[in-house]
């Protein structure tokens, strides 16, 4: 739902970097996103072709690398991928899991154009 | 033409989280400790700060700021007839507040004849676990009609929070609601939060958090930070 403001400081970030790069025309983004973040593609997507218009953003296209949620049980120390609801530990059912990634939700990189010095 | 790859690793959310910080610096020189608080739409997060200005009266001073998506005053005209003074920020239909926003509210408040000031969120379980506002708690306020599954369906939520409140347990007979279930999602995502069985209703619950927040409130005058 609030993809928008997502799309915006997405937009805000690539442009920083490519100005710091020189660049003439940014052509790929790479978002990295964990299962846990509240986030839909599409609509990310969406957003991005409105407002990316008329920047060294236009036409990039986005690249999502979805994480999985990876949990360590701290009873017995078993690690394990998160398929649909939260669980208890499926070896020991403690309740006691550490959540080790999954949340993440960042900028990785951006591929860009420069114009070749004369 | 050449083309190059330029690393970023930049957190998508940082631009909020440094206006966030300012927020807490701000708050924090003025001595005012911050609460900031989250539920979904109908869970009794107004019932819960009028509860609360009422268990601080001549304690603590309140100021309270408002969040809501559409331009109305229906909460805040609540806290000013309770005597407290509040500001409505209308997020023109965004479904949370963010630090720029709570920024503006901040603005309007008399912060240095405060002590306490209480953030309502937008109401919704999702939008605002990701925005950091600067406040020094972040509290949920569940309420026993919305299901016993809420964690699992909203973990990063229930995994972000200081703090929960329980609220309309004078409900909990009439409606399945398996607090062991429900207690079970809240330790996986968040082990050892304190929370607060409440009735906003009745008024059980409400001393006990209100002797909580003081002296969470002291702690802070105390240590200023």
């Amino acid at each position: 739902m609030h993809e928008l403001s997502v799309t915006e400081n997405i937009l805000a970030i690539c442009e920083k970097h490519a100005n710091e790069n020189g660049a003439s025309k940014v052509t790929d983004i790479y978002l990295t996103i964990g299962q846990l973040s509240s986030i839909v593609d599409d609509s990310v997507q969406f957003y991005w072709d409105i407002i990316s218009q008329n920047t060294l953003c236009q036409g990039a296209r986005l690249h999502f690398q979805r994480l999985p949620a990876k949990l360590r049980c701290k009873q017995c120390g078993h690690e394990f991928i998160l398929k649909g609801e939260l669980t208890l530990c499926p070896q020991c059912e403690s309740m006691r899991i550490d959540i080790l990634s999954g949340e993440e939700f960042f900028v990785e990189s951006i591929l860009i154009e420069k114009e070749e010095a004369l | 033409m050449s083309k190059e790859r330029v690393p970023v690793v930049e957190q998508i959310f940082s631009a909020n989280d440094q206006i966030a910080m300012l927020n807490r610096q701000r708050l924090n020189a003025a001595g005012v400790f911050s609460i900031n608080l989250m539920a979904s739409p109908g869970a009794g997060k107004t019932s819960f700060i009028l509860r609360t200005i009422e268990g601080l009266k001549n304690i603590l001073r309140l100021g309270v700021v408002e969040g809501d998506t559409a331009p109305v005053t229906i909460d805040s005209d609540l806290i000013l007839a309770a005597g407290m003074p509040a500001v409505q920020i209308n997020t023109g239909g965004d479904c949370h507040l963010d630090a720029v926003m709570l920024k503006e509210g901040l603005n309007q408040l008399p912060l240095n004849d405060l002590d306490l000031v209480i953030v309502e969120n937008v109401g919704n379980l999702v939008c605002p676990a990701s925005f950091k506002l600067g406040t020094h708690l972040n509290v949920l306020v569940a309420s026993i009609p919305e299901g016993d599954d809420k964690p699992y369906k909203y973990p990063a939520m229930y995994r972000g929070v200081d703090v929960l409140v329980i609220n309309k347990m004078d409900l909990l007979p009439y409606i399945p609601f398996k607090m062991d279930y429900f207690l079970q999602g809240v330790q996986i995502l968040n082990p050892g939060v304190i929370s607060f069985p409440v009735s906003c209703a009745t008024g059980d619950g409400i001393s006990k958090w209100c002797h909580w927040l003081i002296a969470q409130r002291n702690h802070f005058i105390g240590h200023g930070d």
